[in-house]
């Protein structure tokens, strides 16, 4: 082991340690890694756990045997009956959903985290600005539904009383129901995640971006290269490895991603992901093998990052 | 001032129209929130929020048609006088005031060359008689929003003047008993005490614990140990929640502080250990050292050497874990239910369910926010250090 180990002196017995371990070990194995293994067994038997998941296979239809559940939570949003409709159907799903948060929320997360970090630093409100972009982090995604949803509003009527609707109507354009119209809603949601989240990939990245060498972008600016260049060219490169820990940090946040769809829609018109889809199998249709299969589906889209995390740990304890 | 520095300010000015437009995306939305939250019930659904400074409703209307005649105030013509309130209780609805301005007057048109107001004009005008009268006196803020959500009233009108004419649900009081009314944000915002401070506590102790293993004592095993905690750290929640709510059901936790409370603990450990283990094997080695030459066990070191220095962790790690358990709503759902209300399933329930209006919405959000607020903006310095330190917490 890399850290620095124990004093001699200090080696008092070999009980010792498992002592100071045992609270946290005894919790950990309770409530992490015993439901783990249990929910993965759970995901191949039927509605209530009692028997195999096979026997809830309908004749006449696929089935996929003792793995229906995983049939159900892979295919079951689908209409496979042509691959012009199963990729349809897809984007529609909350898989395609879920994709379509990765793809957007990680985008505008860490590009106006990034920009607002890099903009911020040249000005002398830096502090008083950046804990406004942060403040939304302290609020629950509860909160910031509520916050959000009235932003959204739209009245049938003739006064617009959600801010965007206003705007909107003040310009002469039609009102628009953001959190009922298909494809516009999954949009507004991802909005409401990147407003809650940038600051967090702003912090993030100001403390590294703080770290690059002055000495190194005036020489830059000597050479005469314009602030866009030393940015791409210079800040970017060095800053890169922060980028990645930020921009996986923020992919496992949006596959665990399940207050803001459940409060501001419920996954309705169109707008389910799939941790909201899992609370529904679980906690609305009561069917423990499908909520789990979901659930298991969840993790292995995660597992990779699990792999990457104590790779990047290994590396750090190296270096130490 | 010489040319470079007018140069300099120049170039300056679009990253201060960049900053200041994103700050305005990111403060208004909240804004919006606070100002309803402190409006009354019927200004909030006939006009946005950023009308709130202007003429109260129909005013711009009243002055469109009426002023020209009757005066701003009402006044001008004594046989007619608007501020009357005898005169001015005989329009109560549109209707009525619509069928007044058919009538001639001594043998023309009441409104002249001006056309007849719409039948929403005619409603807004009347709405502006009455304030100009003094029949209705309606401040621009109020307080009674927050009161209704705290108390959790659900009826028309709201608490204090239920109180006050007697109507009162069966299960409202009318004395301070109320502020604890299950459905209410007072009672929530004590159950989400009694949630967050023990959920907060004990993973820390253990964590500190635990740290203080990993960080300098010797066992075997203790890098395997440590790299599965990294890897368990991003396990998603919803991996958990089934198995648990069936261990619970048997053992009869659920709907429990105590079930909840294990639950953020389980959970919360992870990242406290990492954190308190690395903080804790950045002190001196020397310290330790001594320590023990003076003859300190390690129990000793532990409560009077490690806890005092592992102060500023302790600090990150407690608003984390707060924030976390404070805004958890998943958890909340699952294992307290509406059986012991907190403030985020309160405030979802009141949306999906029972459809409460924007009035009480808003307050119960902003009450909500209040404490996680002043933690985040007295303690952010620790938070944004025990964040930096490596939050992949979930």
């Amino acid at each position: 082991m890399a850290t620095p180990s124990a004093p001699e002196i200090m080696k008092q017995g070999k009980l010792a340690p498992w002592i100071y371990l045992l609270p946290a070990l005894l919790i950990m194995t309770l409530f992490i890694v015993y439901p783990m293994i249990n929910t993965i067994a759970l995901s191949f038997k039927n509605k209530d756990g009692s028997a195999s998941a096979a026997t809830t296979c309908i004749d006449g239809k696929p089935c996929w045997g003792i793995f229906e559940n995983y049939h159900y939570a892979l295919t079951g949003e689908l209409d496979t009956s042509s691959f012009s409709t199963t990729w349809k159907t897809f984007w529609d799903s909350s898989y395609g959903n879920t994709i379509k948060w990765l793809f957007l929320m990680v985008l505008g997360t860490v590009s106006i985290g990034l920009g607002f970090a890099v903009l911020a630093d040249r000005v002398k409100y830096e502090p008083l600005a950046k804990a406004i972009i942060f403040m939304p982090m302290a609020v629950s995604f509860v909160g910031a539904g509520i916050i959000w949803k009235f932003v959204y509003n739209y009245g049938t009527q003739q006064v617009q009383i959600g801010i965007l609707n206003a705007i909107i109507t003040a310009f002469g354009g039609k009102p628009v129901s953001f959190l009922t119209t298909p494809q516009v809603n999954t949009v507004a949601l991802i909005v409401v995640g990147v407003w809650i989240w940038s600051g967090f990939c702003m912090t993030i990245l100001s403390a590294s971006l703080k770290s690059v060498p002055e000495e190194v972008i005036e020489a830059a600016r000597v050479d005469g290269g314009t602030e866009w260049t030393i940015f791409w060219k210079i800040m970017v490169p060095i800053i890169m490895p922060t980028i990645v820990v930020v921009v996986t940090t923020m992919v496992i946040n949006v596959l665990k991603l399940f207050d803001i769809v459940y409060v501001m829609t419920g996954g309705n018109f169109g707008t389910d992901v799939i941790a909201n889809r899992m609370y529904t199998e679980m906690y609305v249709n009561f069917n423990v093998g499908r909520g789990t299969a979901v659930a298991v589906v969840l993790v292995l889209a995660i597992i990779p990052f699990i792999y990457y995390n104590i790779k990047r740990f290994m590396m750090q304890e190296a270096i130490r | 001032m010489n040319k470079v520095r007018i140069n300099k300010i120049l170039n300056q000015i679009p990253t201060h129209v960049i900053l200041i437009a994103t700050i305005l995306i990111w403060v208004v939305p909240t804004l919006g929130l606070l100002i309803t939250s402190l409006r009354p019930v019927q200004a909030i659904n006939q006009s946005g929020w950023w009308t709130v400074s202007n003429t109260p409703l129909g005013g711009a209307t009243y002055s469109q048609f009426c002023a020209a005649c009757h005066g701003e105030n009402g006044k001008e013509l004594p046989a007619a006088d608007l501020s009357n309130p005898d005169l001015v209780t005989k329009f109560p609805r549109s209707i009525q005031l619509l069928a007044t301005l058919r009538k001639d007057i001594n043998g023309q048109p009441h409104l002249g060359t001006t056309p007849m107001p719409s039948a929403q004009e005619a409603a807004d005008i009347a709405v502006y008689l009455k304030q100009l009268a003094g029949i209705v006196t309606q401040s621009k803020f109020t307080l009674n929003n927050y009161i209704d959500a705290i108390v959790g009233y659900r009826g028309t009108n709201n608490y204090v003047g239920d109180c006050a004419a007697g109507t009162q649900a069966p299960d409202i009081h009318c004395n301070a008993s109320d502020i604890l009314n299950p459905r209410g944000m007072g009672r929530a915002f004590v159950n989400s005490l009694l949630v967050t401070i023990p959920a907060t506590f004990i993973p820390i102790l253990f964590a500190a614990f635990a740290g203080y293993a990993f960080a300098w004592l010797d066992f075997k095993g203790r890098f395997v140990l440590f790299a599965i905690l990294v890897g368990l750290q991003v396990v998603p929640l919803q991996m958990t929640l089934v198995p648990i709510s069936r261990i619970y059901a048997q053992l009869g936790l659920n709907g429990t502080f105590l079930g909840v409370w294990l639950f953020h603990t389980g959970f919360g450990m992870p990242y406290a250990i990492y954190l308190m283990r690395n903080f804790l094997g950045s002190l001196p080695r020397d310290l330790f050292e001594s320590a023990y030459l003076d003859g300190a066990s390690h129990w000793t070191a532990f409560w009077r050497l490690v806890i005092p220095l592992a102060m500023p962790a302790i600090a990150s790690l407690g608003i984390f874990q707060f924030l976390w358990v404070w805004n958890d709503l998943l958890v909340a759902l699952v294992f307290l239910g509406g059986t012991t209300p907190v403030m985020t399933y309160q405030i979802s329930n009141m949306v999906t369910s029972l459809g409460a209006g924007w009035h009480l919405l808003t307050a119960a959000a902003f009450l909500s926010m209040l404490l996680p607020m002043i933690v985040f903006f007295a303690l952010q310095r620790y938070f944004v250090r025990g964040m930096l330190a490596g939050a992949v917490k979930g």
